[in-house]
């Protein structure tokens, strides 16, 4: 065993050396996806003359692909057996464990859920108590579409055209309708409209609802064109009997008679900036018109809307951009949703290649979420160096993904991260702890005020997160040492300090203290008069609040 | 291996202190705690710029409000009064009228952004949107210019009230605004920690911190550790005391208002007299393409009246207005046209905007629109035209110029022109 250590330490400071050795040996096994996308990345390196970042050591890849793939970081069992792992092709085995393995199967769901959640509805959508939208609605169909791999396309779909209500355990519940619950009855749908373009055509027309585009191709007539597929589409209330309280709503089609009052011919008006008054009806982006019947029995407009967005090209194009987005920190794009010839992409190429290979591979998320972590960008070290300087995207520079950019881990990342270390939550049902996570995760919500129901987060790195994670509720917790606590548990590992400190720093960073490291808890040991538990307790503190720690790296 | 376990023989509680600051930048800045001259509000102000901004999320309809037009069809059913200044505006605030001679209306703003968010960046920072750049918003331009007059504030500069503001762009996350509640609570301010241990804890953080970001050489790290400086100064010192908006009395807080938005603006005045450099209080629920008149005479507009009017009044009486900026806008107006629910939609084409104090005239109304609203007659004024003005009325430098992270140089507010009738 401690000669084994010894090998292992040694591998994990030449790791940079050893690394792109076994990373060819398993890339020889890569889908052939990982092979286009290390080429055109490659080729992008050559042509600005920089050289890439080293390889990403196992352990600090290790944390990466926990956080991005089930949205914690590894625990301590879960490192060391990864670690230990001799096979050449571990990362693509771990890769494979995280997606297909039972044991992480609800974890996936739940992660993927909550980035979703968040696309779909916004960080505060169904918290105010005059949305219709059922959060755990929205999460429960996103949780059982992730659970069961359900193909991208079928999810894109059955979000523009579900009817059914929003409340799990009500008649008719259809989860996928809390995407449009709030967004058809204010406004004539403009909000559908906008949402449904930009989240999965990756087209950005709020500014055309008023007028023509100055940049991209969107005409204001595309606008109400597009709108007009919505206009059969209402929400109702459903009240708590008795009562003016709602339970819960439902999203249902029905005959649309059009702004001149007749469904057979059912138009809408919208009204050019000199004042002249246009009339539209549905035509889909690329042109195709669909019949101009209002009625849901002769044409149902989302219905039509929904295929023939999955014959869009953009839709693949899009799906790629955002999940590599969420992969790498940096779509394409900037931003991730705005694609066309007014806002060039890094690499159009590799862009266009895999929208196409993800569409050839019947929209298996899985599968692009494997093509992306085995690809050469996502092993790359977290470091600037001389020879990539200029890869600075932070800074406006086109991505070159020559090395992997760091990035702040989103609020939920945290919170679960901590759970996970600590067991910091609170026990009770899985409906309780959801209503906890929610509760901690409001706190960093704020709203713009508008109708469109723009907000911005807080947890951005600024002094009330930083308040928060040195004096919050969530760290008081992480960092008790009651009985039972995470401390009081490690307390009783190990056989010394310095082993219990090694352990604290993988549970945290994925990695073992530095000399420096090791010296100053020995300060700390003094300092609290050799009261071990609470020198373990200032030092998890310093993890937990360190920029290691809040960084996806 | 290394045994690091034992307390060196005869090392004190002292020695270990100073050997944790002689490793630390943290500790170090911050070892002056207890020690540090607490200077009076009236010490730091001296000759101290501030400004406030009270931003009106939606976009208000300020046909409605700074510039009526009576009789036309566009006007809708409000009718001008006269102010102290020479201008007049909508009968429903008759408190800011008593006040207009301190403050100018700007009816030739002319923007392009109608968009919510495009709105909302533009007017915070005199550039138009860019995927590729982000530029620094009001507050943090005016902090980060006026901070060497105030070497002694250990409370965040650019202040945010009840709202998110805007971000400090490629200046970096230690000029973002710091978000509060309009009551001034503060969350997780207490460690409730004895001080050395605290400092104790900062060291070790600090080990941590500048491991990683010698290793990464990436800019999120270095950021993230000027941050947690801001961080800890702040949950140890007496000025936030300025926060604690409960401790004026009753009938100052009956004059401001008791909603969220009149205390905010209760909580701006007291953070300028502490010499914090930018406060943005927000009020939002201008977006009102529904039944807008019936909504401002009875609830939106004795608000803003009765706020702004005591927030302008209270600074003239403390004699704070000469050297504090007063901003009032929002991301853009709203259609002269009244559309067919009584509501009336985005328009950026023209448009008012208020500012005053500082060394900005007060009781004007510059430019003009014409007879329905629609269009702005006289010289139009932008985003970064607006905000030069205000620069100038602050005393920074208009010929200021910043360097981007990418080395590209950026006019401070977007290389506007100032608005002479304002200043000068």
């Amino acid at each position: 065993m401690t000669r084994y250590s010894t090998i292992l330490t040694t591998l994990i400071i030449f790791g940079s050396l050893l690394c792109p050795q076994v990373l060819r040996a398993a890339e020889a096994a890569a889908p052939s996806q990982v092979k286009m996308i290390n080429e055109i990345i490659e080729q992008g390196w050559r042509d600005f003359e920089i050289r890439p970042a080293a390889e990403a050591d196992d352990s600090t890849w290790c944390r990466r692909v926990f956080l991005d793939v089930i949205g914690r970081v590894p625990n301590q069992e879960e490192l060391s057996e990864f670690l230990a792992a001799k096979s050449k092709s571990k990362r693509a085995d771990l890769v494979d464990t995280l997606l297909h393995d039972d044991r992480y199967t609800e974890e996936y769901a739940s992660h993927w859920s909550t980035v979703w959640t968040n696309i779909l509805i916004g960080q505060s959508g169904g918290n105010d108590r005059d949305s219709m939208i059922s959060r755990p609605g929205m999460q429960k169909y996103l949780r059982d579409s992730f659970a069961r791999n359900k193909p991208y396309d079928r999810m894109v779909y059955e979000l523009v055209t579900a009817t059914g209500s929003t409340k799990p355990g009500t008649e008719r519940f259809n989860g996928a309708v809390n995407f449009l619950i709030d967004k058809v009855n204010e406004e004539k749908g403009v909000l559908a409209t906008s949402s449904t373009s930009r989240i999965f055509l990756g087209q950005q027309v709020q500014c055309t609802q008023c007028h023509n585009h100055p940049f991209n191709q969107w005409k204001q007539q595309m606008f109400w064109e597009f709108n007009s597929f919505f206009r059969q589409t209402r929400s109702l209330r459903r009240f708590v009997d008795g009562t003016r309280d709602i339970d819960h709503a439902e999203l249902i089609d029905q005959d649309f008679a059009g702004e001149a009052n007749d469904p057979e011919d059912a138009l809408v008006f919208y009204e050019l900036r000199n004042g002249l008054t246009r009339v539209a009806y549905p035509v889909f982006t690329d042109g195709t018109a669909i019949g101009v019947s209002g009625f849901v029995s002769d044409v149902k407009r989302r219905d039509e809307l929904g295929r023939m967005m999955l014959a869009s090209e953009n839709m693949d194009k899009m799906g790629v951009n955002r999940m590599w987005s969420l992969f790498l920190g940096f779509g394409f794009t900037k931003p991730v949703d705005d694609l066309g010839p007014h806002n060039p992409a890094s690499h159009p190429e590799l862009l266009s290649k895999l929208g196409a290979e993800f569409r050839k591979n019947s929209y298996d998320l899985k599968q692009l979420i494997t093509w992306i972590t085995l690809s050469r960008p996502y092993n790359l070290a977290p470091v600037l160096g001389s020879s990539n300087e200029i890869d600075d995207p932070s800074i406006g520079e086109m991505p070159k993904f020559s090395r992997f950019y760091l990035r702040q881990m989103s609020a939920e990342q945290l919170y679960q991260s901590l759970v996970t270390a600590t067991d910091a939550s609170s026990q009770g049902s899985y409906e309780e702890q959801e209503r906890q996570r929610n509760r901690w995760l409001q706190q960093f919500v704020v709203a713009f005020g508008t109708d469109e129901g723009d907000e911005a987060t807080t947890f951005n790195g600024s002094i009330p997160q930083a308040l928060m994670l040195f004096n919050g509720d969530l760290t008081k917790k992480a960092i008790s040492t009651s009985s039972g606590s995470f401390i009081d548990r490690l307390s009783k590992t190990g056989r010394s300090p310095r082993d219990r400190v090694n352990d604290l720093f993988l549970a945290g960073l994925a990695r073992r203290p530095s000399k420096k490291e090791i010296t100053i808890a020995g300060k700390l040991m003094a300092a609290r008069k050799g009261n071990e538990k609470e020198m373990l307790q200032d030092m998890w503190w310093a993890i937990l609040n360190s920029n290691e720690f809040i960084m996806q790296h | 291996m290394i045994n690091n376990w034992q307390t060196p023989s005869g090392m004190s509680r002292r020695h270990f202190m100073q050997h944790l600051a002689g490793s630390s930048a943290v500790a170090t800045a911050s070892m002056t705690m207890g020690g540090a001259i607490k200077a009076n509000a009236d010490e730091l102000r001296k000759n101290g710029k501030s400004a406030i901004l009270l931003w009106m999320g939606g976009g208000p309809a300020t046909i409605d409000i700074w510039d009526l037009k009576p009789g036309a069809p566009t006007g809708g059913p409000f009718k001008p009064i006269s102010t102290t200044g020479d201008m007049q505006i909508c009968e429903h605030m008759p408190l800011v009228a008593q006040q207009m001679k301190h403050l100018s209306i700007v009816r030739s703003m002319s923007t392009r952004e109608a968009d919510h968010m495009r709105g909302r960046y533009y007017m915070h920072t005199g550039y138009v949107p860019n995927p590729n750049i982000e530029h620094p918003s009001y507050g943090s331009v005016i902090a980060h210019e006026v901070m060497d007059q105030r070497p002694d504030l250990e409370i965040p500069p650019f202040v945010s009230v009840g709202g998110a503001s805007a971000g400090p762009g490629f200046l970096g996350m230690a000029w973002s605004p710091f978000s509060v509640t309009s009551n001034g609570q503060i969350r997780n301010l207490k460690m409730n920690l004895d001080d050395n241990r605290l400092l104790q804890r900062m060291a070790a953080l600090d080990t941590i911190e500048s491991g990683f970001s010698k290793r990464t050489r990436d800019l999120p790290a270095s950021e993230h550790a000027k941050v947690l400086k801001k961080t800890f100064d702040l949950m140890t010192s007496d000025q936030m005391e300025a926060f604690r908006v409960e401790k004026e009395p009753e009938e100052v807080k009956e004059r401001y208002g008791t909603d969220r938005f009149g205390q905010g603006c209760l909580l701006a005045r007291r953070l300028v007299e502490a010499g914090v450099p930018f406060v943005e209080v927000d009020l939002g629920g201008w977006d009102n393409h529904n039944g807008i008149h019936a909504l401002f005479k009875d609830t939106k507009l004795p608000q803003l009246d009765r706020a702004m009017s005591a927030l302008v009044e209270d600074l003239n009486q403390r004699e704070l207005l000469k050297d504090t900026v007063v901003i009032w806008m929002g991301e853009f107006g709203r259609t002269p046209r009244i559309n067919q629910n009584a509501g009336r939609d985005h328009w950026a084409r023209s448009w008012s905007c208020v500012v005053g104090g500082g060394d900005i005239k007060g009781g004007l109304a510059v430019g003009e629109t014409s007879s329905d609203g629609t269009a702005v007659e006289t010289e139009p004024f932008s985003s970064e035209d607006l905000m030069t003005t205000v620069c100038k009325g602050l005393g920074i430098s208009t010929e200021k110029t910043f360097t981007s992270k990418n080395g590209r140089p950026m006019k401070i507010a977007g290389g506007g022109k100032i608005i002479s009738e304002l200043v000068g």
